[in-house]
C-alpha cells in the first residue's frame, strides 16, 4: 500500500485543471439548503447558482434529487501511530481512503511527541508520514506529553510557524503522559496566550490507575477489567476539572472523546454557565456501547477497547445524538486509532496493556445521519454543523472548509439519504480485522465524494491518489472561539483594594511550622494579563479600628468592585471587575 | 477552675430537674409533655409525672425544648505556628452553651510528620481540663504512611473516633493527592469511618495565589480572589467521584458557595452517600466584607473556603438546608485576635484562617430559617443536633429528647431578640462577623449535663466539667446503605479461553499505564474461576460476527452481570455486580 514514496511538500495544490459542474443538486449548508448548480475549477468553488456560464468540455455530475454536502471533517484521528514499537493498522494511506470512502474529505491527526522529545520534531515526523501518504487535506493537532517550561517556545514555534492552533493534554495514563492540575494551569495560561484551543484527554489517571490494580488484584484480566477500571465518573470528574482550570485561565477547552452521559452532562451545564467549552462525542460513543466487554470472544472484546471506554449503559448513545443534536456537543470525530488483534493481543493478559483505540473514520457520517437525522433529532443542515462546518469554525478552517460557497475549497459529497448498507469488516476499507460497527444496517452514505475538485468516490468505486493530500495552515485566535474569550479578558481586570497600611499590633509566629502555602515551585510567567495598575496606598487615611463598627459597614457592595454576571447569570468571582 | 482527673465519669450525682409545661420538639414530632432529669439524664416525660418531693422545677409556659445543639465541627485552642487561637475550650465551649449548643465537636491537627494519637491525646488532656459541655473529637488526616493507617485504626476501634478530616487544599502542606484520598477513603469505607474533605483545590490556589501577589493585591481580597467558588466546586465533584468510587461516605466540611452546594445536592439525587456542612459565617454573611477598608475588619472574614462575595449566598445555602439537601450545620469556629491576623497584613496568604460562629449557631439558623419560614421546628432541630448526632453515632444518647437521652435541653425562646456584638460575645476576639445583625430566636434556659448552664441571662458554667464522647464506627445513618451496595458491588471476569492466536511485538516503554506504585491493601473480594477449557475466540469473523448482535451477545446484558440503578435511577457502572 505504499507503493508510492514521499512527493515533497504538499503545500503547493497539484490540481490544475480540473473542472466540474454539479448540475440539480439541494445545496445543503449549516444555515439553509437550496437548489443550485456548482462550477468547480482548479480545486475551487467559483460559481454558484443557476445558468452558470462554463467552459466547454466540463464534466458534468448529475445531482438532481440529491444533497451536496460541504465534505466531512473528521477532527479526531490517529492514523499510523506509534505505541510501543507498534504502529496503529491504519496508515495515511489506508485511513484517509476509508475516510473518504465514508464521506470525509478532511481529517486532523494527532501528534504524539514521546515525553522527553521535542514538540517540532514530533511535528515534522508526522508532517513526513502524512505528506507521503495522505489522499485528503489534513491538518495536525500537537498533543503535550509532558510539561516544563522549555515546551513554551515550541508550542509558540508551532502556532506560529507551522499552523497548529490546538493542543492536547492527557489526565489520565498516569507516570507516562498525564500533567498535574498546576501544570494544567500553565499550559491553559500559555495556550490562551497563544491564542489556540486547549484540548483534553479527561479521565482521572491517578483514580484509574488504583482502579486497575484493585480489578487486577481480583483476577480480572479481560477486557471488561478496561471498562471497571474506568468508571464514567472518573471522566465525567476530569471534565469538571479540566472546565474549572479552563474558567480560571479564560482558556477555550476542547473536551475530545466524549462518552458517557455524565461526561456529556457536565459539558451541558457548563455551557449553560457561560464557559466557553466544546465536545466531541466519536463515532464509537455515538453509534455503540460497552456491553461488548464482556464478549465471550477476547479479540472482539478487546477491539472496543478505548479511552476514556465506551460506556457499558446502552441508552448512551441516544443520550450522546440528542445533545449532539440540541447543540450541547458541537463537534465529531471518530478518535480513529486501529490495531489488529495481534497487536491487541499484547494486553492478552492484561486489560491494561491492550492499545486502545477504535475505528469509525469511514462510518462517522453515515452513522450520524443513521442516528440523528432518520430519527429526527436533527435536520440536515445540523447534520452538516455537526459533521464539518463546526470544527471548521472552530479550528479556523471556515469558510475555506465546512461551507459550500464560493471560493471556498472545493471538498463535496453528493449524499444520498436513501441509500443502506450493513457495516462490516468484510467490506470495510480498514486494515483490520473487526469492527465495531459490524452488522449495523446504516441508512445515508456518499454517492460521490469529491475531494480538492477531483472525483475519488463514483459509483462505488474509489479513485485516490496517495500522497495528493495538503498540509492545511490554521491560524490562532479563531474568531468562533475567541471572541468572547478576548471580551472577557478586558472585564477580569482585577483590583486590589487601597487602605491604609495596618499600624496595630502584630503577633509574633515562629517560623517552625509554617501552614504557609508555598507557592509553586516552577517559575511560570503567570498570565500576564492588564497589569492592573498597582493599588496606590494612602497611608495618610487608615480606616482601622478596632470597635466592631465600620465606615463602610452599611454598604453592601464596596464601591471598588464591580460583580459582572456571566452568560448565563451565575454570580462567578472571576468576573468581578 | 483546675484540671480535675479524667472526665468520662459524669460527676452529676443529685442534680433532679423538672421542666413544667414546655412543648417538646424532636426531629420528627412536637408535642407538649414535662420532662424529669436526674443524674444528667432523662428519666420520665410524660403529664402529671410522679417526681420526688424537693426537685427544682422550671416553668416552660409553653416555650419549645429542644434537644441541645451540637456544633460539629470547631477549632477551639488550635495551635498556630507557635501562638493558638484565641477561644480555649473554656471559652469556646462557654460561648457554646451560651448559644444553646450543649455539645461540641473539636478538630485534632496533628504536624504532618507527627503521631496522630500523640495529637489526640494531647487535644484529650486540653479538653478534659477547660471544656464546659460535652465533646468528641474529629482527627485531621495531614500526611499518609502505613504508620498513619495503624494509628487511624487505634482510633477508631480503641479511641472512640469515627471521623477523620483530609485536605484538598494548602499545597504542599495538609494537601493529599488523589491516590492518596483513594486509599484513605478505601481504608476507612472498610473500617466504618466518615471521611471529611476540605474540599478545594490546592494546585489552582497556589497558581492564583502568585499571580494575584504579582499583580501587587496583598489585602484581604486577594483571599477570595485567589480562591474562587469554582474551585471549592471542583474538589467537592472530585471528593464525589472518589468517595462513590471507593464506596465510602463522606462528609464535605465547610459548604460556603452556592456552586458547591449544588455539586452535593446533584450527587444526592444520584444516590451518593455525601453530607453537606454549611457554617454559620456561610449561612450568615457574605464575602463582600473582604473588600472593606478596614484592614482588620476584612481580615477577620479570612476563612477556607472563603465567603462567596455572592451576597444571595446565605440565602441559597439557608434553602438547601431546609430542604435536606446540605445536612448539618457546624460553626467552623476558629478565632485569632488582630494582632494575630496581622501576621498576613502584607500577605494575604498568611493571614491565619478561621471565623466566629459557635455562639451564633442556633438564633442566627433560627432567624434565617425558621422566621423566614424555610423550615419548621422540627427541621431546626434535625439540622442543629439530631442529624449531628446521627452522623457521629451518638443517636439517640444525642439529638433527642427522650427517656434515657442525656439531660442536654434548651429552652428555646422564639421571641427573644439579639443584637449580635463583639462587645457582648462571650467569644475572646475583637470582631464579630455579624457585627450588628439584629436575631430572632435565643435560648432562654440551657440544661447541660442535667445542670442549668444559663438562666437569666447568667452563665453558670463549670471549666473541665464536659466529658469525651467516644464514637463508634460504622454509624447506621451512613453505613446501612453502604453495607448493602458493598454486598453488590461484586464484580465478576468474563470466563473465557486464553487467547492462543499471535501476538505482535512490542517494547515495554511509556504507554502502559503503570499502575501505582503505593503498595496498598486492597479489598480482596472474590477471585473468578477461569474456564479454559471454554473458548468463543475465533479469528473468522462469520462465527460470531453475523447481521445483528452476535450470538453471544444476544443478552444485552451479558449473564455475568446485573446493572443495579442507585436510587436516583442513573445508570452508573460503579453498581455493576
Amino acid at each position: 500500500m505504499s507503493g508510492i514514496g514521499y512527493q515533497g511538500k504538499k503545500n503547493i495544490p497539484r490540481i490544475t485543471s480540473d473542472r466540474l459542474l454539479i448540475k440539480g443538486g439541494k445545496i445543503v449548508n449549516d444555515d439553509q439548503s437550496f437548489l443550485a448548480d456548482i462550477y468547480i475549477e482548479d480545486g475551487v468553488i467559483k460559481q454558484i447558482g443557476e445558468n452558470l456560464i462554463v467552459p466547454g468540455g466540463v464534466k458534468i455530475i448529475d445531482a438532481h434529487g440529491r444533497m451536496v454536502i460541504p465534505g466531512g471533517i473528521d477532527v479526531h484521528t490517529r492514523f499510523q501511530m506509534p505505541d510501543r514499537g507498534m504502529t496503529s493498522a491504519d496508515d495515511f494511506y489506508q485511513g484517509t481512503r476509508a475516510a473518504l470512502a465514508g464521506g470525509t474529505t478532511m481529517i486532523i491527526d494527532h501528534v504524539v511527541p514521546e515525553p522527553g522529545s521535542s514538540l517540532v520534531a514530533a511535528f515534522n515526523q508526522w508532517r513526513e508520514w502524512a505528506d507521503g501518504k495522505s489522499c485528503c487535506d489534513y491538518s495536525l493537532h500537537v498533543d503535550i506529553t509532558e510539561w516544563h517550561k522549555g515546551l513554551q517556545e515550541e508550542m509558540e514555534a508551532l502556532v506560529k510557524d507551522h499552523g497548529v492552533n490546538s493542543f492536547l493534554i492527557y489526565l489520565a495514563y498516569k507516570d507516562v503522559f498525564q500533567i498535574s492540575d498546576a501544570q494544567m494551569y500553565e499550559v491553559f495560561s500559555v495556550i490562551r496566550d497563544l491564542g489556540a484551543i486547549a484540548q483534553v484527554h479527561a479521565e482521572n489517571g491517578d483514580i484509574i490507575a488504583e482502579e486497575q490494580k484493585r480489578i487486577l488484584e481480583l483476577g480480572i484480566t479481560g477486557p471488561e477489567g478496561h471498562v471497571l477500571s474506568r468508571p464514567e465518573e472518573v471522566e465525567a470528574e476530569a471534565v469538571n476539572r479540566a472546565i474549572t482550570v479552563a474558567n480560571q485561565t479564560n482558556c477555550p477547552l476542547y473536551v475530545t472523546k466524549v462518552m458517557s452521559k455524565s461526561a456529556a452532562d457536565v459539558i451541558a451545564q457548563a455551557r449553560k454557565k457561560g464557559t466557553v467549552v466544546y465536545g466531541e462525542p466519536i463515532s464509537a460513543s455515538l453509534g455503540t456501547d460497552g456491553t461488548h466487554y464482556w464478549s465471550k470472544n477476547w479479540a472482539k472484546a478487546a477491539a472496543f477497547i478505548t479511552s476514556p471506554p465506551l460506556s457499558p449503559d446502552p441508552t448512551t448513545p441516544d443520550y450522546l445524538n440528542s445533545l449532539l443534536a440540541c447543540g450541547d456537543l458541537q463537534v465529531t470525530g471518530s478518535a480513529h486509532c486501529t490495531f489488529n488483534t495481534a497487536q491487541r493481543a499484547v494486553g492478552k493478559d492484561d486489560f491494561s496493556l491492550i492499545p486502545e483505540g477504535t475505528n469509525g473514520t469511514e462510518e462517522r457520517m453515515s452513522l450520524i445521519w443513521d442516528k440523528c437525522v432518520v430519527t429526527g433529532k436533527m435536520d440536515e443542515n445540523q447534520f452538516v454543523s455537526v459533521t464539518s462546518t463546526n470544527a471548521a469554525k472552530i479550528f479556523n478552517l471556515y469558510p475555506r472548509k465546512g461551507r459550500i460557497a464560493v471560493g471556498s475549497d472545493a471538498d463535496l459529497v453528493l449524499w444520498d439519504p436513501d441509500i443502506t448498507k450493513i457495516i462490516s469488516a468484510k467490506s470495510h476499507n480498514l486494515a483490520v480485522e473487526y469492527n465495531i460497527f459490524e452488522g449495523l444496517e446504516v441508512r445515508g452514505g456518499p454517492l460521490v465524494v469529491i475531494s480538492q475538485g477531483k472525483m475519488v468516490l463514483e459509483e462505488g468505486t474509489l479513485h485516490v491518489t496517495e500522497g495528493s493530500g495538503r498540509y492545511v495552515v490554521r491560524k490562532p485566535f479563531p474568531d468562533n472561539v475567541y471572541k468572547r474569550i478576548k471580551a472577557r479578558s478586558r472585564l477580569a481586570e482585577l483590583r486590589g483594594v487601597p487602605r491604609g497600611l495596618y499600624d496595630g499590633p502584630v503577633c509574633e509566629v515562629t517560623a517552625v511550622t509554617p501552614k504557609v502555602m508555598t507557592p509553586v515551585t516552577s517559575k511560570k510567567s503567570s498570565p500576564v494579563k492588564l497589569s492592573a495598575a498597582q493599588p496606590v496606598r494612602n497611608l495618610h487615611q487608615s480606616g482601622f479600628s478596632l470597635s466592631g463598627a465600620q465606615v463602610d459597614d452599611n454598604l453592601p457592595r464596596r464601591t471598588t468592585q464591580r460583580i459582572v454576571a456571566p452568560p448565563g447569570g451565575r454570580a462567578n468571582i472571576t468576573s468581578l471587575g | 477552675m483546675s484540671y480535675q482527673g479524667k472526665k468520662n465519669i459524669p460527676k452529676i450525682t443529685s442534680d433532679r430537674l423538672l421542666v413544667k409545661g414546655g412543648r417538646i420538639v424532636n426531629d420528627d414530632q412536637s408535642f407538649y409533655a414535662d420532662i424529669y432529669m436526674e443524674d444528667g439524664l432523662i428519666k420520665q416525660i410524660g403529664d402529671n409525672l410522679i417526681v420526688p418531693g424537693g426537685v427544682k422545677t422550671i416553668e416552660a409556659n409553653g416555650k419549645m425544648v429542644i434537644p441541645g445543639g451540637i456544633d460539629i465541627h470547631t477549632h477551639f485552642q488550635m495551635p498556630y505556628r507557635g501562638t493558638t487561637t484565641v477561644d480555649d475550650f473554656n471559652q469556646g465551649s462557654k460561648a457554646a452553651l451560651a448559644g444553646g449548643t450543649t455539645m461540641i465537636v473539636d478538630h485534632v491537627i496533628p504536624e504532618p510528620g507527627c503521631s496522630l494519637l500523640e495529637a489526640f491525646d494531647r487535644w484529650r488532656e486540653w479538653a478534659d481540663e477547660k471544656a464546659c459541655c460535652d465533646y468528641s473529637l474529629h482527627v485531621d488526616i495531614t500526611h499518609w504512611n502505613d504508620s498513619v493507617k495503624q494509628e487511624v485504626e487505634t482510633l477508631l476501634k480503641e479511641k472512640g473516633v469515627n471521623s477523620f478530616q483530609v485536605y484538598m487544599a494548602y499545597k504542599d502542606f495538609y494537601q493529599m493527592s488523589n491516590s492518596e484520598l483513594y486509599e484513605i477513603f478505601t481504608f476507612l469505607g472498610e473500617m466504618g469511618g466518615i471521611v471529611q474533605v476540605h474540599a478545594e483545590n490546592g494546585e489552582i490556589i497556589a497558581e492564583e495565589q502568585t499571580r494575584m501577589l504579582e499583580m501587587g493585591i496583598t489585602g484581604p481580597e486577594g483571599h477570595v480572589l485567589s480562591r474562587p467558588e469554582e474551585l471549592e466546586a471542583e474538589a467537592v465533584f472530585r471528593a464525589i467521584t472518589i468517595a462513590s468510587q471507593t464506596n465510602c461516605p463522606l462528609y464535605i466540611t465547610r459548604v460556603m458557595s452556592k456552586s458547591a452546594a449544588d455539586i452535593i445536592s446533584q450527587a444526592r439525587k444520584k444516590g451518593n452517600v455525601v453530607f453537606g456542612e454549611p457554617i454559620t459565617a456561610s449561612l450568615g454573611t457574605d464575602g463582600t466584607h473582604y473588600w472593606s477598608k478596614n484592614w482588620a475588619k476584612a481580615a477577620s472574614f479570612v476563612t477556607s473556603p472563603p465567603l462567596s462575595p455572592d451576597p444571595t449566598t446565605p440565602d441559597y445555602l439557608n434553602t438547601l438546608l431546609a430542604s435536606g439537601d446540605l445536612n448539618v450545620a457546624g460553626s467552623a469556629h476558629c478565632t485569632f485576635s488582630v494582632a494575630q491576623k496581622a501576621i498576613g497584613k502584607d500577605d494575604f496568604t498568611q493571614i491565619p484562617e478561621g471565623v466566629n460562629g459557635v455562639e451564633e449557631r442556633m438564633s442566627l439558623i433560627w432567624d434565617k430559617a425558621v422566621v423566614t419560614g424555610k423550615m419548621d421546628e422540627n427541621m431546626f432541630v434535625a439540622v442543629t443536633s439530631t442529624n449531628a448526632a446521627k452522623i457521629l453515632n451518638l443517636y439517640p444518647r444525642k439529638g433527642r429528647i427522650a427517656v434515657g437521652c442525656d439531660s442536654d435541653l434548651v429552652i428555646w425562646d422564639s421571641d427573644a431578640v439579639r443584637t449580635v456584638t463583639a462587645k457582648t460575645h462571650n467569644s475572646a476576639a475583637e470582631y464579630n462577623i455579624f457585627e450588628g445583625m439584629e436575631l430572632r430566636g435565643a435560648p432562654m434556659v440551657v440544661i447541660c449535663q442535667g445542670k442549668i448552664v444559663l438562666e437569666d441571662g447568667n452563665l453558670h458554667t463549670v471549666s473541665g466539667s464536659g466529658r469525651f464522647l467516644p464514637c463508634s464506627p460504622f454509624p447506621d445513618f451512613a453505613y446501612k446503605r453502604v453495607k448493602a451496595r458493598k454486598q453488590l458491588a461484586v464484580i465478576r471476569a468474563v470466563p473465557r479461553g486464553m487467547y492462543d492466536g499471535p501476538v505482535a511485538e512490542f517494547t515495554p516503554m511509556s504507554r502502559g499505564a503503570t499502575p501505582a506504585s503505593s503498595a496498598r491493601t486492597s479489598p480482596t473480594k472474590q477471585i473468578p474461576v477461569r474456564n479454559l477449557h471454554h473458548s468463543g475466540f475465533s479469528l473468522a469473523s462469520s462465527q460470531v460476527m453475523q447481521h445483528g448482535p452476535p450470538a453471544d451477545d444476544n443478552p444485552i446484558r451479558p449473564g455475568g452481570r446485573r446493572i443495579v440503578v442507585p436510587p436516583g435511577g442513573r445508570s452508573n457502572i460503579t453498581s455493576l455486580s
